[in-house]
């Protein structure tokens, strides 16, 4: 019986995708087809020469529905521009990263193997500061014009270093904690509140192992809510500062870390794990970088209904996904018109559905026209999404230096 | 007596090239930069901050305590359980009792948890033994009163003790099989009855007369476990504590590091492996022979009192135990492929779901493609490489082949993902990219020293009196080779063949790199979907990615059979 009932909701939920694909897809060949949007020569270059080519898209692969919205990227792009996408499913996108400084050593510098590659943050710096990338190129993509490319904007800026048009933003991550609301009904909003709960339920908070980039990010949202002076995360980290801005968070680090689960002595090696340890009863709060997070375990089967976020309610860290072209990449084309389709208002609509990948969207609302806008507005919704505004202010993300120091002194204090 | 030379200089120059080069420059590569050489980051001058770095890392020692800890437990017991477990086989005293009826089974019951990936094993017995799991859940929370799971160190324990009993549990079938087949060579029931006749018990007999003659026969398999245990990185990261982990996935997190600065302490951190497991082989080879020298004064002083019985209950309690949470460790597996929902403290999924099952059926024929075509192609060349090469060196002799083998065996000394970069850097110079060919040669490097390893004890115990015979009836070298030594050793060739499919499938890392993520398959998909943590599709994949070694042992076991009987007839 239990099967006949997943059976029937697996094939409503294929239904709804292969309708939603489908009203998409006559959106989406109809707006190519209309006059206003007559690609400039250049552009039509671009088109010209990616036809027929296949983009080899490096991309973490643990997510399931990711490389579900990929392999349907390849479908439309396929049917628009001739261009297959094959993802190169990774478990660290350091191995793409390793790749291209592979080809880099050998002098391969032309025919990469990686054409383009899901990137932000430490991966991101070490790609520019070895000028392993391609570009700039993002002002070249025609749906660049949905971007809010303002200085200091969110698309333009990765970890506080410059995006430089060297990486299309392409979904948004924001930092929340998933809670079984069944278990947790107040949840705790602030640091100071959540060394409370942790007290008075031992052994129920963790947080994913420090060299994980989740375990660092706990770190830093911790970090800003507690230093004197936030503004100082801004600029890299000096001996001194770091030591000032850091000791309250320590402080705090000390008297939490008894009350952690097993004592802060093991940790969950990431936010996956993590939340399987959620969605075992082992632990009470889980952490994610992406606000879906809850209805996404829930439409999965990976968390039970009753999963649903908190934001502390000073707000929460935020960041934003890319895709960049590495500088030898075989199908340097085909990936630009890639990258300009995941701009596209409707792809971002699709990918912004819960029942795809309720990621939310890196335009700027304000450039859409009416029709497009009607395509956000009629999203459906679901218990345990949050709203924009349920998510409040994004703190920014402090220079990367903070994090690697972060990463360093905590290991000093906590690894034996 | 020159020419007699060639064979074996061309053989040598043979692998050579295809095996111990790449192997060598890779290596070169990152020894280079263990010592601050890397020119496609900037870096081209000698230093030794790398090696300064790798010792500042706060929780060295005990990430070294913790893999010579759970390392050398796992082996010492694997092997104590796998050379108990072929003594109860041929202990004839039992055959009437429940269990002596299974003895016809056995080799059946190890193929699974044999021919299982190392990490669905592990996250099998996760799930099984933590607070939260399977056994737990059986009892609550009726009896245990939980309705929610204790905070209790039961998997990711601080010594390593989850880790290392998920290492006993995969290594003990493999260790058991190489038992079983070498113990094909030695005439044991004739010697046993004769010990016994003589008046010394079963256990005693096998330990002075059986284990001596076994030894030597299993020795380099019994490295490979050693090698293994200590180096292990998808073990280690489920099983393993993680602040601070063993010094294998130290190596891992830094190589994997998003400042790719980090490949240079990476790469110190990699040697320094490959030097500890150097020094493990030469440390355990001494103990061995030191136990080995205190049995020979038991045997010469002829006492026949038994004094193993507390060793012996230990182990006929643990033997069972070991396997049994083996197979329900794939069998949790197994359900949780076909699971949508299994909630604490439930015993059974509450929901259930085969959409996982019916999403592959479209994507992987293409990855079981693949991994069949590189797996076939490169355990077979493994093979025949494996045979030439012992063939030269029994037709022409020499004793420098021995120090040339232990070049074979590089590659299981040195972290896999130390000489990769190395190696993809000079594939790439040789014009060699992506292709599957590409990936073939590059499992080659890792499947022909196991098969190497498998093969190269049972060959040489080959009776050498059936050759003489052979030869003074006049028979030709190679109907010598193909008549009597191939055909004799049947089983061992096919063991090692399926080995060498088993390692070839389960290869990640080769196929990724080298292969340029071009080429997919059933262990690419498995590993980065596995990074995402979700116990159903790892149950779907660990299934899959068990099912060819699984077809390959089973063909391995039977085969001999069934050649036998036709023979008879």
């Amino acid at each position: 019986m239990m099967t006949l009932l997943n059976y029937s909701r697996a094939t409503q939920l294929s239904i709804i995708l292969l309708m939603t694909s489908l009203g998409l897809l006559s959106q989406l060949t109809h707006a190519n087809a209309t006059p206003t949007s007559a690609p400039t020569p250049k552009w039509q270059q671009t088109i010209d020469q990616g036809a027929g080519d296949t983009v080899y898209w490096h991309a973490w692969g643990g997510d399931v529905r990711t490389n579900d919205f990929i392999t349907w990227v390849g479908e439309q792009t396929e049917i628009l521009y001739d261009v297959k996408v094959k993802q190169v499913k990774l478990s660290s996108t350091s191995e793409a990263v390793t790749q291209v400084l592979a080809e880099k050593a050998a002098g391969q510098n032309t025919d990469g193997a990686v054409d383009m590659v899901w990137i932000n943050g430490a991966n991101f710096l070490a790609m520019k500061e070895q000028e392993l990338l391609h570009g700039p190129f993002v002002a070249d993509l025609p749906n660049a014009k949905y971007l809010d490319l303002s200085p200091n904007a969110p698309a333009t800026v990765d970890f506080t270093e410059a995006v430089a048009g060297l990486e299309v933003p392409w979904r948004l991550a924001r930092f929340v904690f998933i809670v079984d609301s069944k278990r947790v009904t107040k949840a705790p909003l602030s640091m100071a509140q959540m060394l409370t709960w942790a007290k008075a339920n031992p052994g129920r908070l963790t947080h994913p192992v420090v060299s994980n980039f989740m375990g660092t990010t706990f770190l830093k949202q911790a970090l800003i809510e507690l230093t004197p002076d936030v503004s100082l995360l801004q600029q890299p980290a000096t001996e001194q500062a770091f030591i000032t801005a850091t000791a309250p968070l320590w402080r705090w680090y000390d008297a939490i870390k008894p009350h952690l689960w097993r004592a802060g002595k093991n940790f969950p090696e990431n936010e996956s794990i993590q939340q399987q340890m959620l969605s075992d009863g082992a632990i009470d709060i889980a952490m994610a970088f992406d606000p879906a997070a809850a209805a996404a375990g829930i439409a999965s089967g990976l968390l039970p209904t009753s999963a649903r976020i908190f934001v502390p309610s000073l707000g929460s860290l935020g960041n934003v996904s890319f895709v960049a072209i590495p500088y030898n990449a075989s199908h340097k084309a085909a990936a630009k018109l890639v990258a300009n389709f995941l701009l596209q208002p409707e792809t971002q609509a699709h990918m912004q559905n819960i029942n795809i990948l309720g990621s939310f969207s890196v335009l700027d609302p304000t450039q859409f026209n009416e029709t497009q806008a009607q395509v956000f507005a009629d999203l459906p919704t679901s218990e345990a999404l949050p709203t924009l505004t349920d998510l409040g202010p994004t703190l920014l993300e402090p220079h990367a230096s903070w994090s690697v120091k972060l990463k360093q002194q905590w290991s000093q204090r906590y690894s034996q | 007596m020159l020419s007699s030379h060639w064979p074996k200089l061309l053989m040598l120059i043979a692998l050579g090239m295809s095996i111990l080069l790449p192997v060598v420059i890779g290596l070169g590569e990152a020894l280079r930069a263990a010592f601050g050489i890397l020119p496609a980051l900037g870096r081209h001058s000698f230093s030794v901050n790398a090696w300064q770095q790798l010792w500042q890392l706060p929780g060295l020692i005990s990430s070294l305590r913790l893999t010579l800890f759970s390392g050398f437990a796992a082996t010492i017991m694997a092997l104590l359980l796998a050379i108990f477990g072929s003594s109860w086989v041929y202990n004839s005293s039992l055959k009437l009792s429940f269990l002596g009826r299974l003895k016809p089974l056995v080799q059946l019951i190890i193929v699974p948890v044999l021919a299982a990936p190392h990490a669905a094993i592990a996250i099998g017995l996760a799930f099984l033994i933590a607070p939260s799991g399977w056994l737990v859940r059986w009892f609550s929370p009726w009896l245990t009163d939980w309705t929610l799971p204790p905070d209790w160190a039961t998997v990711q324990d601080l010594w390593g003790l989850s880790l290392t009993l998920g290492l006993v549990i995969k290594e003990l079938p493999f260790l058991w099989l190489v038992c079983l087949v070498a113990l094909k060579q030695i005439n044991v029931a004739k010697q046993m009855s004769l010990a016994q006749s003589l008046g010394y018990s079963h256990s005693l007999a096998w330990r002075k007369i059986i284990i001596p003659q076994l030894y030597p026969l299993i020795r380099l398999p019994v490295m490979v476990v050693l090698v293994y245990a200590l180096s292990t990185v998808d073990m280690a990261q489920i099983l393993g504590p993680n602040n601070p982990p063993t010094l294998a996935l130290v190596t891992m997190r830094l190589y994997t590091d998003a400042n790719a600065q980090m490949l240079l302490p990476a790469s110190a951190a990699a040697i320094s492996l490959a030097m500890l497991m150097v020094v493990s082989i030469l440390l355990w080879e001494v103990c061995v022979r030191g136990l080995m020298l205190i049995n020979k004064v038991s045997i010469r002083s002829g006492g026949r009192a038994s004094k193993w019985t507390l060793l012996g209950t230990t182990l006929i309690t643990a033997l069972p135990i070991s396997f049994i949470l083996g197979l329900l460790s794939l069998l949790v597996l197994a359900i949780w492929s076909i699971t949508w929902r299994w909630s604490f403290p439930e015993a059974w999924p509450t929901s259930w779901s085969f959409d996982y099952w019916l999403q592959l059926l479209t994507e992987w024929p293409l990855a079981l493609k693949h991994s069949l075509i590189t797996a076939l192609i490169s355990s077979g060349l493994a093979l025949m490489l494996a045979v030439i090469w012992l063939e030269v060196q029994d037709r022409f002799g020499g004793h420098f082949y021995r120090a040339t083998l232990w070049f074979i065996y590089l590659p299981l000394l040195v972290p896999q993902i130390a000489f990769l970069y190395g190696l993809k850097v000079s594939f790439l110079r040789l014009g060699l990219s992506g292709g599957i060919g590409t990936v073939i040669w590059a499992h080659l490097l890792f499947v022909f020293p196991y098969v190497m390893l498998s093969l190269v004890d049972s060959w040489r115990a080959l009776d050498q009196r059936y050759l003489s015979v052979a030869k003074s009836l006049g028979s030709s070298s190679w109907t010598c080779l193909w008549r009597i030594k191939l055909s004799l050793l049947l089983r061992p060739l096919l063991i090692a063949w399926a080995i060498g499919m088993a390692v070839s499938i389960s290869q990640y890392l080769p196929t990724l790199l080298i292969g340029a993520g071009r080429v997919e398959s059933l262990t690419t998909e498995a590993v980065s979907l596995a990074s995402g943590a979700d116990r159903r599709l790892v149950g779907v994949y660990g299934l899959l990615q068990a099912l060819v070694p699984l077809l390959a042992y089973s063909c391995a076991l039977l085969l001999p059979r069934w050649v036998t009987l036709k023979h008879m007839k």
